[in-house]
C-alpha cells in the first residue's frame, strides 16, 4: 500500500456565549447533521472540500451574529497517523448510526404483524434516514452495505433482476 | 449595473443570479471574486461571508435578496423553499425537488464554467417558476 500524503481538512473554531441557548442548540443540531469529527471544545473538522468549507463558512457567520466568535481553517494533519484516526473516528461514528438503521429495518422484516404495507412504510422511512446518513458519511464503513442490505430486503425484488446486476 | 459572488457556482448562486437577472436588474452583469476583499468596489457582492445579501438568521442568500428587496410573490418564496433545502439541507420545508435540483448544478458545474452554469440555469429556474406559478393558480400539480 502506498503511503498517502494527508488530505486537506476544513476547520471551523467558535465560542459562543452559554447564554441565550438557542443559537447554541441550533449550531449543535447543524454540526451533527454535517457529521464533524470534534477535535477539542470550540473545534470541529471535515475533509476539505468546496461544500463542506461553504457549511462552515455560513456557520462562522452565524455564530458571529450570535454574538460569538469563529474562523475558518484550512489545515492538513502533520502526520498519516493522525488523520487516520481522524477518519477512523468519524467511520465508526456513522457505522453506529447505519447499524442502528439496520436493525431496525431486520426488527420490521420479521414483525409479521407490520404485514406488507408496513414494511413498505418502514422502507421508504428507512431509506430517507439512510440517505440522511449517507450525506455526511466522507469514509463509507461496511455497515453502510449491510444497513442498504436489510433496507431494500423488506420489499422482494421485482422480477427482473437487480439494476446493479443489469449495468 | 455589476454584482459579484463566488466562482464555483452552485444552487444558491444559480437562483440569486437568475432572481436578480428576472427581478431585480435587468442589464445584470454578474463576476466572480473568491474572497470579499477581491470584489470590485463598483459591485454588489451576494452569497459571500459578511456582506449584506448572504445567509442570515438561517436564511440563504437567495430568501434573504426576497426579503432585502420586498419580493413577496408567492411563487419565489416557493422556489426560495426548494432553494433553501437544495442548499442547506436542514428540512426547514418540504421541498422533494431540492435533492435533484442539488445534484444537477454539482454536475454541471463539473462540467461548464460558471457564466455557462449561469446561462444555462436561467431556462430551468424560469420553468420551475411557471410550473409553480401554473400549481398555485390551479390549486393542484399542473399537468
Amino acid at each position: 500500500m502506498s503511503v498517502r500524503r494527508p488530505g486537506e481538512w476544513v476547520l471551523l473554531c467558535y465560542r459562543l456565549p452559554r447564554e441565550p441557548s438557542r443559537p447554541r442548540i441550533s449550531l449543535w443540531r447543524k454540526l451533527k447533521r454535517l457529521g464533524v469529527a470534534q477535535l477539542a471544545d470550540g473545534l470541529v473538522a471535515l475533509p476539505a472540500d468546496a461544500r463542506t468549507r461553504e457549511q462552515f463558512d455560513w456557520l462562522a457567520e452565524e455564530i458571529i451574529e450570535a454574538a460569538g466568535t469563529a474562523g475558518v481553517w484550512v489545515a492538513r494533519p502533520a502526520t498519516a497517523a493522525q488523520e487516520r484516526d481522524l477518519a477512523a473516528g468519524m467511520a465508526g461514528a456513522r457505522a453506529a448510526e447505519y447499524d442502528a438503521i439496520r436493525a431496525e429495518a431486520e426488527t420490521a422484516a420479521t414483525t409479521s404483524s407490520l404485514g406488507q404495507a408496513g414494511r413498505e412504510r418502514t422502507q421508504r422511512r428507512l431509506r430517507a434516514e439512510l440517505r440522511r446518513v449517507a450525506r455526511r458519511d466522507y469514509f463509507p464503513p461496511p455497515e453502510r452495505d449491510q444497513a442498504r442490505a436489510a433496507v431494500e430486503a423488506l420489499t422482494p425484488t421485482p422480477e427482473t433482476a437487480t439494476p446493479q446486476e443489469q449495468l | 449595473m455589476k454584482w459579484a459572488t463566488r466562482p464555483g457556482v452552485h444552487i444558491d448562486r444559480a437562483a440569486c443570479a437568475w432572481l436578480i437577472r428576472r427581478h431585480i436588474d435587468r442589464d445584470a452583469e454578474f463576476v466572480f471574486a473568491a474572497d470579499p476583499a477581491e470584489v470590485p468596489t463598483n459591485a454588489t457582492p451576494f452569497d459571500m461571508r459578511g456582506v449584506e445579501l448572504g445567509h442570515h438568521s438561517g436564511d440563504c442568500s437567495f430568501e434573504t435578496i426576497l426579503r432585502r428587496y420586498e419580493l413577496t410573490d408567492p411563487v419565489l418564496w416557493k422556489l426560495a423553499e426548494i432553494v433553501h433545502e437544495a442548499d442547506l439541507d436542514d428540512e426547514r420545508f418540504d421541498a422533494p425537488e431540492a435533492p435533484g435540483m442539488d445534484v444537477m448544478l454539482r454536475g454541471l458545474s463539473m462540467v461548464c464554467d460558471d457564466d455557462r452554469v449561469l446561462e444555462l440555469t436561467g431556462p430551468v429556474f424560469d420553468g420551475l417558476y411557471e410550473y409553480h406559478r401554473r400549481g398555485l393558480m390551479l390549486g393542484h400539480e399542473p399537468a
